[in-house]
């Protein structure tokens, strides 16, 4: 049974744990795990921490629609995605993807999906303490009607 | 009529507030808003071609009408993950 949401954007840590949880194991045989971490360096930058910042009414409807389209395309699959915001120290996740499904392929293949999807789509933003200065990081333009980028997440969560 | 205008990251430091209070006359879309926050803060033009939209909470288009007490949101490409 799920005692979890399936998403959630919290300012809390994240717990990796909770994310598997959330999901209905009944006829599952794999779960994968994906989690993302503040790392200490960026295109040479030494980077000291994180703080993200979404836009959260709409974070929230991103990751949904993220859970949707992966059911959509592996109707056996269960996925729960976790976000934090706020500021992260190195080391620390800022992101936790859990996929069920019965068999392991469907499950590294939906959660490779949706961390792609939500680098695509999801308005949320991280803004980079280095050493020397910060800056805010822009990545996508979101767009969830841009049949383009899903196709291209589809093709790396399949690759 | 009244809209709030929300922005995010650098948009917001650039305007200095995530929440601004506008007017937009009748018939106005959400590009005609943009364009008159543009006006008011010029630096925000570098993000013309690569933000996105959204209205009430939810992805929009830049001709999508736009009414009173609406919530425009304009988000420059986003980071997460």
């Amino acid at each position: 049974m799920a005692v979890r949401p399936a998403t959630l954007i919290t300012a809390a840590a994240l717990d990796y744990e909770a994310v598997v949880r959330a999901l209905d194991t009944t006829g599952i045989g794999a779960v994968a795990v994906f989690l993302g971490l503040v790392r200490d360096n960026n295109k040479g930058r030494k980077v000291l921490h994180l703080e993200y910042e979404c836009y959260e009414a709409l974070a929230l409807r991103g990751l949904d629609l993220i859970v949707a389209e992966a059911r959509e395309k592996w109707p056996s699959v269960r996925l729960a995605i976790h976000h934090r915001i706020g500021r992260m120290a190195i080391g620390e996740a800022s992101v936790a993807i859990a996929a069920a499904s019965p068999h392991r392929a469907d499950a590294f293949a939906a959660s490779r999906y949706a961390i792609e999807r939500i680098k695509q789509i999801v308005p949320i933003w991280k803004h980079e303490y280095f050493e020397g200065g910060d800056v805010w990081i822009e990545g996508a333009t979101a767009d969830p009607d841009n049949a383009a980028a899903r196709e291209e997440a589809l093709r790396i969560a399949c690759a | 009529m009244r809209v709030t205008v929300r922005l995010f990251a650098r948009l917001r430091d650039i305007a200095g507030s995530g929440e601004l209070t506008r007017e937009a006359p009748a018939g106005a879309n959400v590009a005609a808003v943009w364009s008159s926050l543009v006006a008011e803060y010029p630096e925000l033009s570098a993000y013309e071609t690569s933000i996105s939209c959204a209205v009430n909470a939810d992805y929009s288009r830049f001709s999508a009408a736009v009414a009173e007490g609406d919530e425009i949101a304009f988000l420059p490409p986003v980071s997460g993950g």
